[in-house]
């Protein structure tokens, strides 16, 4: 049970990265990015591609030196191109006043365009940045923990604290949180939405292709992986407040642990469903969430 | 071309073209008419093709086989079962999502539709797992030779299709389809008219689930074997989702001729598929997904209102009570002017 808790909080952690970019993709645009998770999926091919199984082998971890470049490299080419998808696809339906709904479909659209382009470039197959069996550390309580699992835990960790610091220390994380709360009294006030939007995009991209690395190497790689990735997502967003991200990070460790945990009763095929289930309940009892403020 | 041309391949193909309008009207009634933003046809397509082959086939008989029921009822009881099976789900999920903004029904949805599919795919001892139900019977097989059956399942599907199309038109067109419009328009105002939104919403839901529950019954008797892989969100929802954006939402013709634009398209490129060599066959599939996810967003971008557009008049009593504005109107198109959106 110690064992099952700590690898979900581990799932929870590279479900946070997701989430928060997707809470606040969803508080400033007001529209569900169904494309997130499939930018996940492109994060993780970028890294395999530039990695290589290049560099010299870190001592306990399963991967060379090589990897930090790539994951740098997924970081940037994930927010890239959320902008560039931005640029041609979203920004021209925001000109036009589309709903969100509109949005929403085009980003459905989007994900399946992305997801087909994994699968053109790289096949279906699976794919592993290092194949073997990586021995596991023991620690108390049974519980046994891979190296790369801590390196996944503490990149994680690491990450969301530097989210923290730019939305809640800095003016453009001011300007983002204003934008969020109500984008007409955030322009009025002087702030320019747009090149918030953009920021948005570049944060929300880029922690989605980092978070794709991490699964990468918490498992393997294929490309529906981000898609599958995609209710956990949404589950973990809405749990915590839409727009919220520290509500974000709750709610992805609540999913994560709950996954982990339901394996010890259900099959583990279910995983994706009780994210689901947790998100129905959410929906039933306490819509707007556990943070949040409005619907 | 002349393979297309082949009167056994163009039944099959209006067979299918039938089925997926069967889908798209159910979809239209979701969201081309109130709005309901409705991700997870996959799931409602596996409901009921499942539902059906549960209802129509002959108990398991456990050798390699295993799944409920198995009640052998008749083709016409499957398809309302079916129906009803949907209609079912679908009020189940209303009763949470429908009260909210309706990106949350999308994403309810969809996660309905993928759980369904893992339940499928799990649970042997309910529809035998990941193999599916084999087997599923036909209504008036006897009556011809197995290779000519499409010729009598044509018009079988065609006379579903025109009930279904009369029974939406019928809908849409009275008080009840009007206060549906005016929901998707606008749900405060449509409130402070006094309407029960939330009521209206869960009846137009539920009559399109329904809807969609027969297409998923008639697309099990049509190809007789199903697994949990037939019913993936790319096959089951987003085609669906793509022929009702081409022929135009709001538009029950547009739906039925979205549905054969793009069947044509998809089956074309199937027959493209078997002409490139083996080793790039898997390639072609993905670039055939890859052609849909184009069209979905270049569609939104450019033509958000799809072929035919919405249908702005839907009164079965507007054209006798106005004949002055019908002159008017006609008067109008005869001067050349555009009478187009103006009404």
């Amino acid at each position: 049970m110690a064992q099952l808790v700590v690898n979900g909080l581990l799932v929870g952690s590279i479900i946070a990265l997701g989430a928060i970019g997707l809470t606040l993709i969803y508080g400033i645009l007001k529209f569900a990015h169904f494309a997130h998770g499939d930018l996940m999926t492109v994060g993780a091919y970028v890294a395999f591609f530039a990695f290589a199984q290049g560099g010299s082998r870190i001592a306990p971890l399963s991967f060379g030196w090589s990897m930090i470049p790539a994951i740098l490299l997924a970081m940037i080419v994930g927010g890239a191109l959320s902008v560039g998808i931005d640029r041609v696809v979203y920004r021209p339906l925001r000109k036009k006043k589309a709903g969100f709904v509109i949005l929403a479909i085009g980003s459905l659209g989007m994900a399946m365009i992305l997801r087909s382009i994994v699968y053109l470039v790289w096949g279906p197959k699976q794919h592993f940045y290092v194949s073997g069996v990586q021995k596991a550390w023991n620690l108390p309580f049974d519980i046994k923990i891979k190296p790369d699992q801590l390196f996944i835990g503490l990149a994680a960790l690491v990450t969301v604290a530097l989210v923290y610091f730019l939305l809640y220390r800095t003016r453009l994380g001011r300007a983002m949180r204003a934008t969020a709360d109500n984008m007409e009294l955030a322009q009025v006030a002087g702030i320019d939405t747009e090149r918030v939007v953009l920021w948005t995009w570049m944060i929300g991209g880029a922690l989605a292709g980092l978070a794709g690395v991490l699964l990468g190497i918490q498992s393997h790689l294929m490309p529906e992986m981000g898609f599958i990735f995609m209710l956990p997502l949404f589950a973990a967003s809405i749990l915590g407040g839409v727009g919220s991200p520290h509500g974000a990070l709750v709610g992805a460790l609540i999913v994560g642990v709950s996954q982990e945990v339901s394996t010890e009763w259900i099959s583990p095929a279910y995983k994706p469903t009780v994210a689901f289930v947790l998100l129905f309940i959410i929906l039933l009892i306490r819509p707007r969430g556990i943070f949040g403020t409005k619907v | 071309m002349e393979d297309f041309l082949n009167p056994a391949y163009l039944a099959s193909f209006f067979i299918l073209v039938g089925i997926y309008a069967i889908f798209t009207l159910g979809l239209n009634v979701h969201w081309g008419y109130t709005g309901i933003f409705n991700f997870g046809v996959a799931g409602f397509f596996a409901v009921g093709a499942y539902t059906t082959a549960i209802l129509t086939k002959q108990p398991a008989t456990g050798d390699y086989s295993e799944y409920i029921g198995g009640f052998g009822l008749p083709f016409v009881v499957g398809v309302l079962g079916a129906g009803v099976a949907c209609a079912i789900l679908a009020f189940i999920i209303g009763i949470p999502t429908l009260r909210l903004r309706e990106d949350y029904l999308a994403i309810v949805t969809i996660g309905v539709a993928e759980s369904l599919r893992r339940v499928f795919l799990n649970e042997d001892w309910l529809a035998n797992g990941p193999n599916g139900m084999i087997g599923i019977p036909q209504p008036l097989h006897g009556l011809v030779d197995p290779a000519d059956y499409n010729y009598v399942f044509l018009p079988i599907v065609a006379v579903i299709l025109l009930l279904v199309y009369l029974a939406v038109e019928r809908g849409i067109r009275s008080p009840w389809g009007r206060v549906l419009r005016a929901i998707r328009e606008d749900e405060v105002t449509a409130q402070a008219s006094g309407k029960d939104i939330f009521a209206f919403k869960m009846q137009a839901f539920v009559f399109g689930a329904f809807i969609m529950g027969i297409g998923g019954a008639v697309y099990a008797h049509h190809i007789r074997a199903i697994t949990p892989d037939t019913f993936t969100p790319f096959f089951g929802t987003f085609l669906i989702w793509v022929m009702l954006i081409v022929g135009g939402s709001g538009n029950n013709k547009g739906a039925i001729l979205g549905s054969l634009v793009i069947w044509f398209i998809w089956s074309r490129s199937d027959w493209l598929l078997n002409h490139v060599p083996a080793d790039q066959q898997a390639r072609m599939d993905y670039s055939r997904n890859l052609l849909i996810g184009l069209l979905i967003v270049i569609l939104v971008l450019v033509r958000p209102k799809g072929i035919l557009g919405e249908e702005k008049r839907v009164s079965v009593y507007v054209d006798k009570e106005h004949p002055s504005e019908q002159a008017h109107l006609a008067a109008k198109a005869s001067a050349g002017e555009d009478a187009g959106d103006s009404s």
